[in-house]
């Protein structure tokens, strides 16, 4: 593929409200994915392939729990970096930020948040180091945006819970050594439950098809009567509250990742139009091309603005579950109109793998629907300006 | 064996470059700034191989302002133990060598290694200032470098070839390209350098000995003439009239 030009574009002079130690991770984290994925990730796309090899990397750059305490394997750092990484990965590939947020906030936060001491230390320090890979079912196939309908379920048999069900659109599912699965007891409470890998019962086959995120695994997990010890249940929390709790924290991620795509496509098409020439100029010069890049760093710099408060609100114990939809639903339509739209600038040339554009266009049709539909986030804050819930029956 | 890394910010290289004062200043405003590659990629990373396969610590010295923290803290996250600044606005390059040379006299340094220039000023002279000052041996532009105990082997790229030069320590080196590769600093690092000591100390007295009374930029770059290949007479009459090649 073509060599990694992106060049960042802080039209308000964002990095000005970072600090040192936020650009560092950021512009190291950047270094590292032109230098290790930016070469191989149209060729991972193209042909399905998940880069394993990547995950020792991901561990080092602090793509794992970046947030999550020293003690655990993770860095401590703030939200914001949380962000920033995610930023990062999603600049180069939706699915390369998939597997860590998922990794993240989907796994490694409920673990520390609602896991016994001895979880957090047989988990954690694995998960950071991308020795591991975990992956988060709370998805079934009749159930999606209506995950409290879920009939994965548990049984307490005395010595241990008995678990049977299955969920489907589990990104890193066929490669996870754990998986956190939400399932009802038996008096329809929802519980998580540390599922390992080669527990009998328990497969985890790859979904195959995609158009969407190709460069990150997707798969289904399957319990069929899996004997779960009993001191595999997270203790901490029950309730649908729980998993959507680290829903929350996958979504803020999201929020910024989107950002990282919406600014690698209008890169390019700034770069393009202004090397591309038509009519005896650069088409950068024509009205309805400008409108179009004026329209994409407009909406970049309101989203990183967007962004950015959220991060203090959430360092702040803050932000509110509806403030996090609102910025993953703007973002991530952000990110997929500048898409389109950078792909109309690039013309012919846009469909190709010559440019990223086509490939992050195809991966954030996934973002807008997974972690939270368009459409239920738009109800949710429906939901918390008017106090009436749209979605319920 | 202990190294002394001397390490000067430069602007990013997508930086738009331009002056204030009357074309005497450089405008700093906007400029995102990053570390000289050649005192990074070279001169850093070869010193902490050094030290990771035979023991000992890589210090960093800066001339410069608290501007200058962010990237004496990515020399630190790529893995140096310590660092010092001498906190004073790098005036010219006697001004810094001298500054560099005082510290480190009192350090009892192994080996002082410069990158062979900034990329923004390519000056070039600091390294062989030092090792005047310091009375030590200079190998400047080398390439490689072997320690075994006292005793240093570099290369350098010279015409049509490579010299090899053998030195004792102490000495005083300039890096190029080829001394090592760039290292990214990964999150251990960059929360290890979180508590790494960053000495700031005061500066001697002393006046600079050069000063700079006018930059200009480069004319800007010319459109290119498309001719056709049957053109010939407008190729040479363009060559020789408006180029002045021919």
């Amino acid at each position: 593929m073509s060599t990694d030009r992106f060049e960042a574009h802080d039209y308000y002079m964002m990095d000005e409200l970072l600090t040192d130690e936020h650009k560092l991770i950021r512009d190291s984290s950047r270094a590292w994915v032109k230098e290790t994925v930016s070469p191989i990730i149209e060729d991972c796309f193209e042909k399905a392939k998940f880069p394993e090899h990547i995950l020792p990397g991901l561990g080092e750059i602090g793509a794992f729990g970046p947030y999550i305490p020293e003690e655990y394997g993770g860095a401590g750092l703030d939200q914001i970096s949380y962000g920033l990484l995610m930023q990062e990965l999603e600049r180069c590939d939706s699915g390369l930020r998939s597997t860590a947020s998922v990794q993240s906030s989907l796994v490694m936060y409920p673990i520390w948040k609602y896991g016994t001491e001895e979880q957090k230390q047989k988990f954690l320090p694995k998960l950071a180091s991308g020795e591991w890979l975990g992956c988060f079912g709370l998805t079934e196939p009749d159930h999606g945006s209506n995950p409290g309908g879920m009939l994965t379920n548990f049984v307490d048999k005395g010595d241990h819970y008995l678990l049977n069900g299955s969920k489907m659109w589990i990104s890193n599912s066929p490669l996870s050594q754990v998986a956190v699965v939400w399932a009802k007891n038996e008096e329809g409470r929802i519980h998580g439950l540390l599922v390992e890998k080669g527990m009998e019962g328990f497969t985890a086959p790859e979904m195959h098809g995609k158009h969407s995120l190709r460069a990150s695994i997707t798969g289904e997990l399957i319990f069929n009567n899996v004997k779960i010890p009993k001191e595999n249940l997270l203790p901490g929390r029950n309730g649908l509250g729980a998993p959507l709790s680290c829903l929350d924290s996958a979504r803020y991620g999201i929020a910024w990742g989107a950002i990282g795509a919406g600014m690698d496509c209008y890169d390019l098409a700034l770069r393009y139009s202004k090397e591309r020439i038509q009519f005896g100029k650069p088409i950068a010069s024509f009205q309805l091309i400008q409108k179009k890049l004026a329209e994409m760093i407009t909406e970049i710099t309101k989203a990183q603005f967007l962004t950015y408060r959220l991060g203090q609100l959430r360092n702040e114990g803050r932000a509110t579950s509806a403030q996090i939809s609102m910025a993953k639903r703007n973002n991530v339509e952000m990110a997929l109109d500048i898409a389109r739209e950078a792909r109309q600038i690039h013309g012919a040339m846009g469909i190709t793998n010559e440019y990223s554009i086509m490939r992050h266009m195809a991966n954030l049709e996934s973002v807008i629907t997974y972690e939270g539909t368009h459409d239920i986030h738009l109800l949710i804050t429906g939901l918390d300006v008017t106090g009436i819930a749209a979605f319920n029956s | 064996m202990k190294l002394l890394v001397c390490i000067s910010k430069a602007p990013d290289t997508t930086s738009k470059i331009a002056f204030t004062d009357g074309n005497t200043k450089f405008d700093e405003n906007g400029v995102q700034y990053i570390v000289n590659p050649y005192d990074e990629w070279y001169a850093l990373v070869r010193a902490l191989e050094i030290v990771e396969a035979s023991g000992g610590t890589v210090t960093t010295i800066t001339v410069g302002t608290e501007a200058d923290n962010p990237v004496i803290r990515k020399a630190l996250a790529i893995g140096a133990n310590e660092a010092i600044r001498i906190d004073a606005e790098p005036k010219d390059p006697f001004f810094v060598a001298k500054q560099i040379a005082e510290h480190a006299k009192e350090g009892g340094y192994d080996i002082v290694l410069t990158g062979k220039e900034t990329i923004n000023y390519n000056g070039a002279q600091v390294g062989a200032m030092v090792a005047e000052f310091l009375d030590q041996p200079f190998v400047s532009l080398a390439t490689k470098l072997d320690v075994n105990g006292n005793t240093a082997t570099l290369e350098r790229d010279v015409s049509g070839g490579l010299e090899v030069v053998e030195v004792a320590t102490p000495f005083v080196l300039s890096a190029a390209k080829g001394m090592a590769e760039q290292r990214i600093p990964n999150m251990r690092g960059i929360m290890a350098a979180r508590t790494k000591p960053l000495n700031v100390v005061a500066p001697v007295e002393l006046a600079a000995l050069t000063s700079v009374i006018n930059y200009e930029l480069p004319n800007a770059k010319a459109e290119c003439k498309y001719i056709d290949p049957e053109n010939m007479e407008e190729l040479v009459e363009l060559l020789h009239n408006e180029a002045k090649v021919i």
